[in-house]
């Protein structure tokens, strides 16, 4: 008995050095777990990547991905030369970062005002009606642009005829686009967003607050110097993430609310990839994947460096 | 916020008014759309092309909700929204759990690895073109498999699983299980499915609301009427404006056609929403928390 335990105790550290099939194997039903959503991963995640090296080559359906021949950086050269290219890139870029910088503080100051209203039912009401346009589908919420900023009997033009201003065709007018969509979006979503920084200022230590008070500090400087910097952090990777998407956020909105007058500001390279590559009666699969895949690749490098630069600067980072 | 019960200060009054007047104004500015749509919706249709409609309806009646439900395409697409919701919502979630269970144990070899796969995919992604490929290459093109298989997991969803499964399923318990000749499979089953309510209500919610909004696969992998979701339905009659001439063929009156068409809309946004605005408060809460695990760095 007395040997057993003995063998038992010393053959303990022999445990993290097992050969890694051992490890596998004491572990197998793990594997058969996530089985199904790994394969899920590679067929649908994977193989798309695999297949993107049609923008490197003239892809023709019947040879195949693999049997198609190759034609090095030509679509990347033709997008690139193409008098389109400036305006899309100016497109995407400028809807992108409008969209960053008017959308990204109004959530945070909505959860900064919430987090001191005392009134509960006040609060609840707030909530529970700026969270609710969170719901409405993407098609539904341009439908109802469409509807209230109709020039002949839209709500808006309503509203502005009887100040006496004139009506103003919004959706056919290409320099309002950008506002319009960056708006309509605050309007949807700043009440949602804001729920993330509220959970973040719920999870300030209480006792900072109570010595900022003891010692005199008025409400405008708690929330300066206590609640912004509590919340710096998720902030951040809040940010990084949104970067990192940047490029492909709601393109499916840009379609819907694009029409052939204001496609001067509306085209971005999403909305670009489907019609070159989707709609267009000649369908251009390794032009269209080629852009698509400039797109990606921009976006990858643009998260990686956002990601540098806050871990450089504030020690906050995705990894 | 309240931690005294000092006299405030002259500055902090004001900052409690501007700061309840302006949440007011953010409150009245989401809510006059809202309810401005659902006035129109059930007005008079010449009052609301006139502009009489400001708040409240005008001559209320229901001539917008009737000609809705006599639309065709809008009840089949109803019926093929609630099919993909239901079926897609049901293969996501099964997917999550068996791919965040793994994730979140510590002895689980190549773990790391497997995260790394999951993570990466969200940064980088081969694209439209060759997604839709892959997705022609299986024919699932017109198939119920396009509109839920390619979208069959969100690896952010996933992050979020596996953060609850960590710090709400002690290594105890499996432990204690273990020693009582339990093996993973049961241990999911029996232990972590049932503990795991309140995030299967939250992922349920999030791939629900996704799958019932969902327009663009289906703008890109269906052509068939017939299986059009609602969105695609919506789009072509809001956004197109493609109202078909025979469902308003009786009214002999152009300018009369062209407000009923009017109505017509309003009335649609609100039919086409109303189903998960009703379901919202009930599940407000859980949304709450499901952000909230998210935001746990995991």
């Amino acid at each position: 008995m007395k040997a057993l335990q003995l063998r038992t105790l010393t053959k303990r550290p022999s445990v993290p050095s097992a050969s890694p099939i051992r490890k596998m194997l004491r572990v197998w039903q793990l594997y058969v777990l996530i089985a199904l959503p790994l394969l899920y991963i590679v067929v649908f995640k994977y193989i798309p990547m695999y297949g993107a090296q049609i923008a490197f080559k003239d892809f023709i359906v019947t040879k195949g991905v693999w049997g198609s021949d190759w034609a090095g950086l030509k679509h990347f050269d033709r997008f690139i030369h193409s008098y389109e290219f400036g305006k899309i890139m100016r497109n995407t870029l400028v809807l992108n970062f409008y969209n960053l910088l008017a959308g990204f503080p109004f959530p945070l100051m909505l959860a900064l005002s919430l987090n001191y209203v005392r009134i509960r039912w006040f609060k609840k009401t707030v909530q529970m009606v700026t969270y609710a346009p969170h719901f409405i589908s993407t098609v539904v919420m341009v439908g109802m642009m469409f509807e209230l900023l109709n020039p002949r009997n839209g709500l808006v033009n309503n509203i502005l005829q009887a100040f006496g201003l004139d009506a103003i065709n919004f959706m056919g007018n290409p320099d309002l686009f950008q506002s319009i969509y960056v708006w309509s979006g605050v309007w949807q979503s700043a009440g949602f967003n804001c729920i993330i920084f509220l959970a973040a200022l719920s999870s300030i230590d209480p006792s900072l607050h109570e010595a900022a008070v003891v010692d005199g500090a008025s409400q405008r400087q708690r929330v300066w110097h206590i609640d912004l910097p509590g919340i710096l952090p998720v902030a951040i990777i809040l940010l990084i993430l949104n970067m990192g998407s940047m490029l492909d956020v709601g393109y499916e909105k840009v379609l819907l609310m694009q029409n052939p007058l204001n496609t001067r500001t509306s085209e971005v390279i999403d909305t670009y990839v489907y019609k070159v590559g989707l709609v267009s009666q000649a369908m251009n699969y390794s032009y269209s994947a080629a852009i698509g895949l400039f797109k990606s690749v921009i976006g990858f490098i643009l998260i990686l460096t956002v990601n540098q630069i806050a871990r450089k600067a504030n020690q906050t980072s995705l990894w | 916020m309240d931690y005294t019960s000092i006299k405030p200060s002259f500055g902090d009054r004001m900052f409690t008014i501007i700061n309840y007047s302006l949440l007011s104004l953010f409150f009245l500015m989401v809510l006059y759309p809202l309810i401005f749509i659902l006035s129109a919706s059930i007005s008079d249709p010449s009052a609301v092309v006139a502009g009489k409609v400001w708040l409240w309806p005008v001559k209320p009646n229901l001539m917008g909700y009737e000609a809705v439900f006599k639309h065709k395409l809008i009840g089949s697409g109803f019926l093929n929204s609630l099919y993909y919701t239901v079926l897609g919502t049901i293969i996501n979630v099964i997917m999550t759990l068996l791919a965040a269970y793994p994730l979140a144990r510590k002895d689980f070899y190549g773990k790391n690895v497997i995260m790394l796969l999951f993570v990466f995919t969200t940064m980088f992604s081969g694209g439209l073109i060759p997604g839709y490929l892959i997705v022609k290459d299986l024919n699932m093109l017109n198939t119920v498999w396009a509109m839920v298989l390619p979208g069959a997991l969100s690896v952010w969803n996933v992050i979020i699983t596996r953060t609850y499964f960590q710090t709400s399923i002690p290594p105890e318990m499996l432990e204690a299980a273990q020693i009582d000749g339990c093996n993973d499979f049961k241990f999911v089953w029996k232990i972590v499915i049932p503990l795991s309510g309140p995030i299967i209500a939250v992922i349920t919610l999030f791939y629900a609301v996704g799958h019932w909004n969902q327009f663009f696969s289906a703008l890109i992998f269906l052509d068939k009427q017939h299986m059009y979701p609602l969105q695609i339905i919506l789009r072509d009659i809001l956004i197109q404006n493609d109202v078909s001439a025979i469902m308003l063929s009786d009214i002999q009156d152009a300018a009369r056609r062209e407000a009923l068409r009017v109505l017509l809309k309003y009335s649609l946004i609100v039919v086409s929403t109303v189903p998960l605005m009703l379901v919202y408060p009930f599940v407000q809460k859980h949304f709450v928390k499901g952000v909230m695990i998210g935001s746990l760095k995991g």
